[in-house]
């Protein structure tokens, strides 16, 4: 399962398309937090990374995919599955490794932005005033949340041999599983459907991280998503085999 | 200048090494034929010169895999030996690719079963793959990785131990030494069929299954990759399917054809021909399959 996991990695940080797709994001962050004014973080004048922190997920509905597109499709396209699936590995190994593969690279993407928060420290009014706490929570919730979109892109990528199409499910499944069920619940009059339709979606478990509340049964949501993922994945990959 | 001749002589020594393993070949083909023929008629069975190992290492019982109404594979069933090289033929779309894959475990058969070495392809058993090293039509390869990364990959994929030394000796084996520091991609197919090859045989499996290994080759190559198969198939059970109906003359014991997912033959090559009196192989395939 190493050995998969290792190559896997080692093939995106070897191929040009690593370096670009993490390398947009980090342009598009930096362009969306400190250039641009409407989002700017100098015009808000205020030395928090909420901003930040509401616009990473909107760029991760694009990024994630963009890492897991190809995890199963191209496999699929190039033949090569065949040579993973009659080695001797369980197919939930395979999932795993990819799945692991997939983490590493989107800690990658996340690690070059603790630059923000070292720059908002240094900025502070005076130096230092910045809510550490809800940093770390939020940080914690853009990790939990990037699991799930993952577990997302991995499964839509187990569906097709397009990556193309991979992508484009992907996107959408995490749209909607981020906003989607959001904007659903506003369709509701009572009560009860809307509560049940707003915690079906990430976005109101992300929040509640972001707060800087770690509340276990967040932690139980995140964890099912992914779970929930991967065993469809499990299955789309299992039945291959008819 | 040094570097040169350093190659000049590596040269030779394969070339050397080349000659020995023709040289074996044909005398094992002898020895294969004189033991053969006073048998031919007694029986239907093959018998190998390997008839000490009494196991089989193959057993396929009627084998079958529907694909809605079409029955790409019918109720196949065969068997093999250990030190046996079986040869499966049959037009394009007969059902061989498909069978091959089934033995490997990545297909699922709709009914029947086969064992490999004596345990049940069925459902995802794990020892059982580390028995089997498989080419899949086509030769799959991971493109963007180092032969020898590659290779390396695959063996820990069965956590073999010595890797490093393991990878080395398969590379030799399959004649990669001179290209093993080029990117898989970079090989033209002979080479990668090689690579191929040395994923399969890395393990040292006890079978070998070779979905048209030689498919693509020029004819250098061709004769490398043949010596190379008989070798292996000295000691393994050795499964290949192809076309070329001189390679089946060359390399296996035993044939097998297939048309529209059934058995139209099986028997050994003197058998069928001794049947057929005076046919070529090629005709007595044209005769079964059309």
């Amino acid at each position: 399962m190493y050995a998969v996991f290792k190559r896997e990695l080692f093939s995106f940080l070897n191929s040009l398309m690593g370096y670009i797709t993490i390398g947009i994001f980090l342009l598009a962050c930096a362009l969306l937090l400190w250039f641009f004014p409407d989002t700017s973080i100098l015009d808000y004048g205020y030395a928090e990374l909420n901003g930040f922190f509401s616009l990473v997920p909107f760029l991760f509905i694009f990024l994630i995919p963009a890492i897991t597109m190809r995890s199963f499709a191209e496999e699929r396209r190039e033949g090569t599955y065949v040579l993973l699936a009659t080695k001797p590995l369980t197919p939930l190994q395979i999932i795993l490794a990819k799945y692991a593969a997939c983490i590493v690279l989107l800690l990658f993407a996340l690690v070059p932005t603790l630059v923000y928060y070292y720059s908002i420290y240094q900025l502070g009014l005076p130096k230092g005033n910045v809510d550490t706490g809800a940093v770390i929570g939020s940080y914690i919730g853009l990790f939990l949340l990037g699991n799930a979109f993952v577990a997302i892109g991995i499964f839509a990528s187990s569906l097709t041999k397009n990556q193309v199409i991979a992508f484009a499910i992907a996107v959408f499944i995490c749209f909607f599983a981020f906003s989607g069920f959001e904007s659903l619940s506003k369709l509701f009059e009572y009560q009860y459907f809307e509560t049940i339709l707003l915690n079906l979606g990430i976005n109101a478990h992300y929040q509640s991280i972001s707060r800087g509340v770690l509340d276990t049964r967040d932690l139980i949501y995140f964890i099912t998503f992914v779970l929930v993922f991967l065993g469809l994945t499990q299955i789309t990959i299992g039945g291959r085999k008819w | 200048m040094k570097v040169k001749a350093s190659s000049r002589k590596q040269k030779v020594q394969s070339l050397k090494l080349k000659a020995k393993s023709l040289k074996q070949v044909f005398s094992y083909h002898l020895i294969n034929k004189t033991t053969k023929q006073p048998n031919n008629q007694a029986t239907n069975q093959p018998t190998s010169i390997f008839s000490i190992f009494d196991g089989m290492s193959i057993q396929v019982n009627q084998l079958t895999k529907q694909y809605g109404a079409q029955k790409a594979v019918d109720q196949i069933s065969f068997e093999a030996k250990p030190g046996q090289i079986l040869g499966f033929l049959g037009p394009n779309g007969a059902g061989k690719s498909t069978t091959m894959k089934m033995l490997t475990g990545y297909l699922a058969p709709t009914s029947g079963e086969a064992l490999i070495c004596g345990k049940s392809i069925l459902g995802d058993n794990l020892e059982i793959k580390r028995q089997i090293g498989y080419l899949p039509e086509n030769t799959p390869l991971y493109t963007d990785m180092y032969i020898r990364e590659f290779l390396m990959f695959v063996g820990e994929t069965y956590q073999l131990p010595n890797l490093k030394q393991r990878v080395a000796e398969v590379i030799q084996l399959v004649g990669l030494t001179i290209e093993q520091h080029k990117k898989i991609n970079m090989l033209s197919k002979g080479y990668k069929q090689r690579v191929g090859l040395a994923q399969a045989i890395i393990h040292q499996p006890q079978v070998l299954i070779l979905d048209e290994p030689t498919s693509g080759l020029d004819p250098n190559q061709l004769g490398d990759i043949r010596t190379l198969i008989k070798q292996l198939g000295r000691d393994r059970t050795v499964i290949l399917s192809t076309h070329i109906m001189q390679e089946v003359e060359a390399l296996c014991d035993q044939v097998i054809i297939i048309n529209k997912g059934k058995i139209v033959a099986n028997a050994a090559i003197s058998d069928l021909k001794s049947e057929y009196q005076g046919h070529t192989l090629e005709e007595i395939f044209r005769k079964l399959t059309n």
